[in-house]
């Protein structure tokens, strides 16, 4: 008999993986954005029983509501073109790395699930202010002891805002001539592939 | 009962699958998503041993280290925003310049 506590995190669980495989295996790109949400929407319920409920409420407003938003606003914009056609270049390659890091990672779980059930460590149980990790433990950790980092995490997005504008403007005055140079070899290069692939078939 | 290998497991395997996307697929996009997924593995492993390191004296008191591996999560997320904004931008000027999405396509440096 399997308690609720247990139900609910293999509900959670079964979610996330299902959303991951999704992710990685769907060919359209919406598709995949729409198992990065059942990801991070299980992710934020397997916060809930851990008591983060702060980094839940976050990880719906931040990844629910702002990058997968962001993320499928490009792919429609970038319309039937979000789904190049498939070719088999390269495929022995990523194949190859991709076993790779299989493998390993299988050895990393096994080695770290024994290591960590050699420390008994099931949750404790101590006695837990309600607000552990709500809003105001949380507010008071990042204005106190944390405010540093949250000061230059500040600097970072307006750092990054400010890259966006610049890189998605398209051209900065006088690179005029370096963005066009760009685009006829690129347009060389795709001529020279289609060449390449013309041969082989 | 629910231990932290659980939730350590389930991080190191949505880790897995995102890594595997990432070495698997040449669209920029979904390559994305797949940091994306293994960003929310981490996050998972951070806040689960947040939860499985806590003593009953700092569970009670604000300061310290109480809430270390939560905190990380937060800086983790706000991080990953500006990931995806930059990401996304360099995607939409990379799709200007070539008319595709695909990641080996972006060979202007080689040669």
């Amino acid at each position: 008999m399997i308690s609720l506590a247990e139900a609910y995190f293999f509900l959670c669980a079964f979610v996330a993986v299902v959303g991951s495989l999704t992710v990685v295996a769907s060919r359209g790109p919406i598709r995949s954005a729409m198992g990065l949400f059942l990801v991070i929407v299980a992710v934020a319920g397997l916060f809930l029983p851990l008591h983060a409920q702060f980094l839940a409420a976050i990880q719906f407003i931040v990844y629910a509501g702002a990058v997968v938003v962001l993320l499928l606003f490009i792919i429609m914009m970038l319309g039937p073109d979000a789904i190049p056609a498939s070719d088999r270049r390269g495929l022995f390659a990523r194949v190859l790395g991709a076993s790779v890091f299989i493998i390993s990672g299988t050895f990393a779980l096994a080695l770290s699930n024994h290591a960590l059930s050699a420390l008994h460590s099931s949750f404790p149980q101590p006695k837990m202010e309600a607000s552990f990790g709500g809003i105001d433990s949380f507010g008071m950790i990042l204005f106190t002891d944390d405010v540093v980092p949250l000061e230059l995490s500040a600097a970072l997005l307006l750092v990054a805002v400010v890259g966006v504008l610049a890189v998605a403007q398209g051209h900065v005055n006088g690179s005029g001539k370096v963005l066009a140079d760009l685009r006829a070899t690129a347009r060389r290069a795709a001529l020279r592939a289609d060449e390449a692939r013309g041969r082989s078939t | 009962m629910i231990s932290v290998e659980h939730y350590v497991a389930l991080s190191s395997i949505l880790f897995m699958i995102g890594g595997l996307g990432f070495l698997v697929r040449r669209n920029v996009l979904v390559a994305l998503m797949s940091i994306e997924v293994m960003l929310n593995a981490c996050n998972l492993a951070f806040v689960a041993f947040n939860r499985a390191r806590i003593s009953p004296v700092s569970a009670s008191a604000y300061g310290g280290a109480s809430h270390a591996g939560q905190i990380f999560a937060f800086f983790v997320i706000a991080v990953e925003a500006a990931e995806v904004a930059v990401g996304l931008a360099i995607v939409l000027a990379f799709y200007r310049l070539c008319s595709t999405v695909r990641s080996d396509d972006a060979n202007h440096l080689k040669n």
